[in-house]
């Protein structure tokens, strides 16, 4: 598998990191030694494997559907880099 | 007094029950330690005013007779963990002046035992790291020094600030966490003792996530005994974590009898990797032998898969590190790009994560993205799951034949230098060979300092445990510790 120079934008505009044209060669050579080094997983046979999907064969604790907190919109807008009465601020989302 | 910062958990609680000293004077003691120390870059956000409250709160605690073990203990904090009211940035610009709102459970249940927060350790940015060289703040730096050398070395990562924190005495302990070795490693690589408990055993909630089902926090300390005695206080079941186990926390400070004589340790062949150096190898040999001697029975075991460990790793980190930090975005808080005329969502999404992320974290979220993405789930990250099935049955196999605990490394080499170019990212991930495997079973794991190398700096065994049974991995830690008898400490430079 290798990673080319469209692969690598096409993977950063899904991350939503903005990368410099320049910038997508290395970052496209980065990707092919990391993934060169997981391909040693192919070697592998896993048909009859399940997927682990926790350590403990255990099931997710679950708790009362019932409210256990809120009202607390000051804590909630404490740290946005903007926030206007009593909601988060962002730039225009439509036109 | 100024020795008073040197002194372990179980010393200073044992001098605060008798009245030798105080809280405060042992807080004021690592107070000025840590403003003597700046150039090792282990405190990042220093806490003063928050540290002599405590104390004088847990001073007051004690005279009434309350006294938990760790009542009146001043410890460092890795900045992983949210910290209320105090800042929290997994040293990282994108949460630059991020002060939460909320405790995490770990950090909260330290300071309900009466633990004094010192300040905020330095780390590997989102716990990304093996060297501390990932860092916002600069990378802290490994208190000892090869013999006859000024050269700086790395403290490990990711948990490198509170590595050299213990090991310069700046604290009796810290906080760490673990997703594929960053307690274990910064361990063995500054001489101090770091375990990883069982996955579950700890609340994750507060701390900064990484890799949701690698993550896990533990003790950085002095000696084993501190390990099960803060220990015990950070553990125990959360219902704000659905993932933390609802299982009694035992008593483990009473378990360390230093009596291991029937256990059976394993020795992996698989670890005896090629071009292993031979101080490493001896090293291994030697804490066998000191097992044995002590009245284990050595048994040589199979974990087939080892090979496969990291490679699995470097698929599911990742993958749940993109899902973990798409949260990061400039909206909710933390840091936001300055935007140009005419940007809009998009662009404010895009431009604040590429300034407000470091380079290895980019890298990890976009491959994380890329294993995650359509077409290639199944080629990687199911497969990679079902590799970690295959790494867990390995460990099941061998404590289901009898095996209490596996003997390994702890790292493959003694602290390297900072600032070492690396050709490719994958040469740095090779230092949690040893480790990483132990994150993918969710098993407890323990970094003890064994020795030193040729050059004088600390070298440390890991022993690996059955699930939920870090008691009796910590008496054989315990025993091991006792017969290597490591009381080598860095002459103080800075």
């Amino acid at each position: 598998m290798s990673i080319d120079t469209a692969t690598a934008a096409k993977v950063a505009k899904l991350a939503r990191i903005k990368v410099e044209d320049d910038d997508l060669p290395a970052l496209a050579q980065e990707f092919n030694a990391i993934l060169g080094f997981i391909e040693q997983l192919n070697e592998l046979d896993v048909d009859d494997v399940a997927p682990m999907t926790s350590v403990e064969p255990m099931r997710l604790k679950r708790r009362e559907d019932v409210v256990t907190d809120g009202n607390q919109p000051d804590k909630v807008l404490a740290n946005a880099p903007d926030a206007r009465e009593g909601f988060f601020a962002v730039p225009k989302v439509v036109e | 007094m100024s020795d008073l910062s040197k002194l372990t958990i179980a010393e200073a609680r044992d001098a605060l029950r008798k009245g030798d000293t105080s809280s405060v004077e042992l807080t004021e003691a690592c107070l000025a330690a840590i403003d003597g120390a700046d150039v090792l870059g282990a405190f990042v956000h220093k806490t003063p005013e928050i540290a002599l409250d405590r104390a004088r709160a847990a001073d007051a605690r004690i005279k009434s007779g309350d006294a938990p073990a760790m009542c009146g203990i001043p410890i460092g904090i890795k900045d992983l963990f949210c910290t209320e009211g105090v800042a929290s940035q997994a040293a990282s610009k994108i949460l630059e002046g991020f002060r939460p709102q909320y405790e995490s459970t770990v950090s909260g249940r330290l300071k309900d035992a009466g633990a004094v927060m010192l300040g905020k350790l330095n780390m590997d940015e989102f716990a990304m790291g093996s060297s501390n060289e990932t860092s916002v703040y600069g990378n802290a730096v490994n208190p000892w020094r090869a013999d006859d050398s000024t050269e700086a070395l790395t403290p490990g990562g990711s948990s490198g600030g509170s590595a050299s924190a213990v090991a310069a005495d700046l604290c009796l302990a810290a906080t760490g966490t673990d997703t594929g070795g960053s307690i274990r490693q910064p361990a063995a690589f500054t001489g101090i003792v770091g375990l990883k408990p069982t996955y579950g055993r700890c609340s994750r909630w507060g701390i900064v996530a990484f890799a949701s089902s690698l993550d896990q926090a533990g003790p950085m300390t002095k000696t084993v005994r501190d390990a099960a005695i803060m220990g015990q206080a950070m553990m125990g079941h959360d219902p704000k974590d659905s993932t933390s186990a609802d299982r009694a926390v035992p008593d483990f400070e009473a378990m360390l009898t230093g009596d291991i004589r029937g256990k059976v340790i394993g020795i992996p062949t698989e670890y005896r990797m090629d071009g292993m150096p031979p101080e490493i190898a001896a090293l291994w040999e030697r804490g066998a032998e000191m097992l044995q001697d002590a009245g284990a029975e050595l048994r040589q075991i199979s974990l087939p898969h080892t090979k496969y460990a990291l490679p699995a790793y470097y698929v599911i980190a990742p993958a749940e590190a993109s899902s973990n930090l798409a949260r990061y975005d400039g909206v909710r808080f933390g840091y936001r790009a300055k935007l140009e005329q005419g940007d809009g969502i998009t662009e404010m999404y895009e431009k604040t994560r590429a300034d407000g992320f470091g380079a290895e974290v980019k890298r990890r979220v976009m491959v994380g993205t890329y294993v995650l993405s359509a077409g290639f789930y199944d080629a990687y990250y199911n497969r990679a799951r079902k590799v970690r099935a295959l790494i867990k049955r390995d460990f099941d196999v061998v404590f289901a034949e009898g095996v209490d605990a596996i003997l390994t490394p702890a790292t493959p080499s003694a602290a390297f230098q900072l600032g070492q170019e690396f050709d490719d990212p994958v040469q740095m991930y090779l230092n949690d060979v040893f480790t990483v495997t132990v994150n993918l079973a969710g098993l407890p794991g323990i970094s003890v300092p064994a020795g030193l190398d040729a050059k004088g700096l600390p070298l440390g065994l890991q022993l690996i445990g059955r699930p939920w049974e870090e008691g009796d991995l910590l008496n054989t830690a315990y025993a091991m510790e006792t017969a290597a008898g490591f009381v080598a400490k860095p002459e103080k430079w800075w």
